[in-house]
């Protein structure tokens, strides 16, 4: 028998407020254990939570992203359960009434288009950290992550590969990270994704018991981990067993999945109203502000590369693929550049630069203007490409412009047919050995002689120029 | 024992402070001198802040030798009910949970007292986390009623309403979930006020029933409840359910004027489940207002008798997440044997709470349970709803609604302890004002042929303290009889 | 007849992490069935068309800005724990995962 999987995705992403959800505290990731918490997030008797309206609008901006509608009345609900990383014993959360529900991606993967239904987008508080390094049987628990504003995003089921589930999150992720609602640092947990995995028999529609894969530190073991579970469900399956509704956790190193703890039925969270806190209210207005201040989202930026720039849809993937990198992209092209050229040069040569020096491009101290400006002196002939590889390398590290630098280092190519032929001749003239090899049919021997041309050129001579001259004196 | 300054109201002292007829300092150690000789007997004490209040008064008098103006409480001593959170002391909500827990910051009405100059002497009893009729659900010990020691003195502001009845403060602090301050002020013989949900800040108090929970004064008179509500009313940005509505002056409420105010009598209130005396007592109060020129019309509440019912269903829930935090974690009881994590939940929990603490957690855990909480939890809140509905049709007919405040005078010690539904069933005539988010208040208004204090309670629209006040003070100002002193020593 | 059973408290008592010895359990069974049966005669009310009070307030978006403020110093926030070293409070051995 053939099987399917279903699979359905949950994503927490830390949406980067400055201050965390409730309170005033703030939200470094890099802040020592329990310094950056107060009686209102770690809990203490007496305090009130009041919501972040940053936290609001950067989540209605999300939902808006993937196509949810957003509620015009929703609240907040207290969710209960003992943990000792929840500072309440329960975790202030939405149930029936979702901010952002009933949205959708388009994915793509091996150039077909699938829809994933979103189910729902809601706002909810992070928990605490624990670590298990303190010994003596014990764990210490660290409240600085606890309260940081967490966006839940659900989808329907209808995810049925690791390939599916993998394109999706990087969707997502280039998505809100276009929104600049969140860094989506799979590393330092700002963005967390669990899959709920079942199989069944082709062509049935009741769902099996799923399991939950959660805790994978990146996408590729979300990819791995999901491929590996698929094939343990059939596997049970088919041994006649039965697939037990469970946690089950990610051995990157076995490249396995493994039980954390059966799922006892008995879970019941006692979801109800937060009565601290008032209803949010989103009218259309709001909505349409939020709507308005929306940037172009990835998908369209792509297509639109392709349509206005003529790039391939490799390359406009590339280069769409974050925003600061299309954003640079576009100044380059906005300050004149060539858009086929400027996409070759930065995505290769600068990103080549970028790569070695372990840096982003927002990090690049070569301006988009000076990309444009080195395209220009190219296209004038007035420094060769080879020249121009150099020039990058030297802007890339001290941030001139290509300009200064072709003037502080006499780069200018010479292109004046005469002098040129000058060169050529001397250097005809000083190997004649090699001019007869050539001239014996060794074509390889141009090279070695081109060489010798642009050193005593220093490299400056027009390459194009001193070949062409080359040939024609050596076959005259 | 005659104790000068002690049986003063909070605003005769501050006119004396401010006209320089005493000092804060001279006013703070005649109640720390009347407490440390009488609080023996009624134990409303569980700190005395001997000197922190000396501290705080003697910067009421530096500010005042300075030629500032003084704050609207200066020099005013002011207890606190265990559950508001201060800097100073312990913040222990009457358990064994929170013994030793010094909270890290000051409530904002606590901030608010303090910028108004008042004086704190320390912190008063109380039912463990609130939850009590009698504040014998105190870990700490009995307070008794200065009136009769073997009685009650309400609860579960029980430690506020004795302190100040006993003169051991001037006014005092309290929170009132479904009637916390207004029954043991009936109890005591004092003036209890509750404002308008959202009227103070609940930052700082700690939460038994969220959606119900309101800080009000526990006073001599009407006129030191407009006072201290002038100081802490209006809204705070930690609290979001704090409204931002302006703070009117309420004394300047206090016209002694309720000609053509109309006064709702519920029919439902005067039934044969009221006590025969507190029945006469209150009947006399209206016959006062009456001759004042106040109009009286039969109001109903046709949905009054499923408030008691509602009411301990959210509370109970509320109070099962809101004492969830309680684990000894963060801050609390620890129990020293506990292993393992569901050890240290299990035993911490079961033994830092007493009885009446883990019986409404019970009971709130189980009505929001699975299967349940349409049942009840949802049904609560539609029959909240309906009770709201009520007073918004009586106030169609009437200015403020007038009964009792509880049904019979102060009871002894164990008498309502063993059976819990009896204790729940005291409170049927304030539960609904908290359920509707209305401002109540209680007075007394007369004494039982044995001694004892009956209340009465006026109850008003949301926001509509003014009126409360007004009609409170013009009937204190004529109702022909002095309440005189509890008979203790 | 009482409206809950032993059963029905234990598995509150569960969800709420309290024990019980079995005295407790045996009082309990029926002060909870009192009150439960007290708090049903909300059923003789027909509330089809009610909109439950959910909250208390008809206020609506109380927000606080995105700001910064003051956190407690670490020795405040540790202060009140029954078990802390100098940066983490200390609890026994957690094993299971998270459920945010
Ligand atoms: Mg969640
Ligand atoms: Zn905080």
């Amino acid at each position: 028998m053939e099987y399917e999987a279903v699979i359905g995705m949950e994503v927490h992403v830390e949406i980067n407020s400055k201050s965390k959800v409730f309170c005033a505290c703030g939200t470094d990731f890099h802040a020592p254990p329990n310094t950056n918490v107060c009686p209102v997030c770690l809990g203490m008797p007496g305090t009130l939570p009041v919501l972040n309206v940053d936290m609001v609008n950067k989540s209605v901006a999300a939902g808006l992203a993937l196509g949810c509608t957003i509620s015009r009345w929703s609240k907040m609900d207290r969710k209960n359960y003992f943990y000792p990383d929840l500072a309440k014993n329960y975790q202030i959360s939405q149930y029936d009434l979702p901010l952002c529900h009933g949205g959708y991606m388009d994915i793509e993967v091996n150039g077909v288009e699938k829809r994933i239904g979103i189910t729902r987008a809601h706002i909810e508080e992070d928990t605490a950290r624990n670590t298990h390094t303190i010994g003596g049987g014990q764990s210490g628990v660290d409240f600085n992550r606890c309260g940081m504003p967490l966006l839940e995003i659900v989808t329907e089921p209808d995810i049925h590969s690791a390939d599916e589930a993998y394109a999706y999150l990087t969707l997502l992720k280039q998505t809100l990270q276009y929104l600049e609602v969140s860094d989506c640092n799979m590393e330092e947990g700002s963005l967390r994704a669990e899959a709920n995995i079942s199989v069944r028999p082709k062509g049935t529609t009741a769902l099996g018991s799923k399991t939950e894969v959660k805790n994978v530190a990146s996408f590729s073991g979300v990819h791995k981990a999901i491929d590996f579970e698929i094939k343990r469900q059939i596997n049970v399956i088919r041994e006649g067993g039965a697939v037990l509704q469970e946690t089950r956790g990610w051995d990157a190193d076995r490249g396995v999945t493994f039980s954390q703890r059966q799922k006892e039925s008995a879970h019941d969270y006692r979801y109800f109203p937060e009565p601290d806190l008032t209803p949010i209210v989103v009218d259309e207005a709001w909505e349409q502000r939020i709507r308005e201040s929306l940037p172009e989202l990835p998908q369209a930026r792509c297509k639109r590369f392709q349509t206005t720039y003529g790039l391939s849809p490799y390359d406009a993937g590339v280069l769409t693929a974050g925003r600061p990198m299309a954003d640079y992209y576009e100044s380059v092209i906005t300050a004149g550049a060539d858009p086929k050229k400027a996409a070759n040069w930065i995505m290769v040569d600068l990103q080549a630069l970028l790569t070695d020096a372990k840096q982003e491009i927002t990090d690049c101290k070569v301006a988009p203007e000076h990309i444009a400006e080195l395209l220009t002196l190219i296209g004038d002939g007035a420094i060769s490409g080879k020249m121009a590889k150099d020039i990058l390398r030297d802007i890339f590290e001290t941030g001139k412009t290509p300009k200064a630098v072709v003037e502080e280092k006499g780069l200018v190519q010479i292109s004046d047919t005469g002098a040129v032929e000058a060169i050529v001749r001397q250097v005809a003239e000083g190997h004649p050995a090699q001019v007869e090899q050539y001239k014996g049919g060794n074509e390889k021997v141009l090279g070695f002689l081109m060489g010798q041309v642009m050193r005593a050129s220093q490299g400056k001579a027009n390459p194009k120029l001193a070949e062409d001259l080359l040939r024609k004196l050596l076959n005259g | 024992m005659t104790a000068p300054w002690c049986d003063k109201t909070g605003h005769e002292i501050r006119e004396a402070v401010v006209r320089g007829d005493v000092t804060a300092r001279v006013v703070t150690e005649a109640h720390l001198a009347r407490i440390h000789a009488l609080d023996g007997k009624i134990d409303a004490y569980t700190q005395i802040w001997e000197e922190y209040a000396l501290a705080m008064a003697d910067r009421v008098d530096e500010k005042r030798r300075s030629g500032a103006t003084l704050g609207i409480l200066a020099g005013v001593p002011i207890s606190l009910k265990e559950l508001m959170c201060t800097k100073q002391g312990e913040t222990t909500c009457a358990s064994k949970m929170l013994a030793g827990y010094r909270s890290p910051f000051d409530g904002t009405m606590v901030q608010r007292l303090a910028a108004a100059d008042a004086v704190f002497l320390g912190k008063v009893n109380m039912d463990e986390f609130a939850m009590g009729s009698s504040t014998e659900n105190s870990a700490i010990k009995t307070t008794k009623n200065p009136w009769d020691l073997g009685c009650v003195p309400g609860g579960s502001s029980g430690g506020s309403a004795a302190a100040v009845a006993a003169d051991l403060c001037s006014m005092s602090m309290g929170s009132d979930t479904g009637g916390s301050i207004r029954q043991p002020a009936a109890l005591c013989g004092c003036v209890g006020i509750k404002p308008t949900y959202g009227r103070v800040s609940r930052f700082g108090l700690v939460a038994f029933a969220s959606s119900l929970d309101q800080i009000g004064p526990l006073t001599k008179d009407v006129r030191d409840a407009a006072l201290c509500l002038n100081a802490i009313c209006g809204r705070d940005p930690m609290d979001a359910t704090s409204v931002d509505l302006a703070v009117p002056d309420f004394t300047a409420a206090l016209t002694g004027n309720v000609k053509g105010l109309r006064i709702g009598l519920p029919k439902e209130y005067f039934t044969d489940a009221l006590g025969a005396e507190v029945r006469e007592k209150v009947m006399a109060a209206i016959e006062v207002l009456r001759g004042l020129g106040a109009e009286t019309v039969e109001v109903s509440l046709p949905h009054c008798d499923y408030a008691i019912a509602a009411y301990y269903i959210i509370c109970t829930a509320e109070a099962s997440a809101n004492l969830a935090r309680f684990d000894g974690v963060r801050y609390g009881f620890r129990h020293p044997d506990a292993k393992d994590m569901r050890g240290m939940y299990v035993m911490s929990k079961s033994a830092g709470f007493g009885p009446e603490v883990r019986r409404r957690i019970l009971l709130g855990t189980y009505v929001l349970s699975s299967g349940y909480y349409d049942a009840y939890y949802l049904k609560a809140q539609k029959v909240r709803r309906l009770i709201k509905q009520d007073f918004d049709e009586a106030f169609e007919k009437c200015d403020v609604v007038l009964g009792p405040t509880t049904p019979s005078p102060a009871f002894r010690f164990g008498e309502k302890t063993a059976d819990p539904l009896e204790m729940y069933l005291s409170d049927i005539y304030t539960i609904s004002v908290n359920l509707a988010t209305l401002p109540g208040l209680s007075l007394p208004c007369g004494l039982s042929s044995s001694g004892l204090p009956i209340g009465m309670q006026l109850i008003a629209k949301p926001f509509a303290e003014e009126t409360l006040l007004r009609t409170a003070h013009a009937y204190e100002q004529n109702r022909g009889f002095d309440m005189g002193k509890p008979p203790i020593a | 007849m009482s409206r809950i059973g032993k059963a029905e408290v234990e598995h509150v008592a569960g969800l709420a992490q309290l024990e019980l010895d079995e005295a407790a359990k045996e009082r309990l069974v029926h002060e909870m069935g009192d009150i439960l049966a007290y708090m049903d005669q909300l059923n003789a009310l027909d509330t089809t068309n009610v909109e439950p009070m959910m909250h208390a307030l008809e206020m609506t978006n109380v927000f606080r800005e995105d700001c910064v403020g003051e956190s407690l110093p670490r020795e405040e926030a540790l202060r009140n724990a029954p078990n802390h070293d100098e940066e983490y409070f200390i609890v026994p051995k957690i094993l299971e995962g998270g459920n945010a």
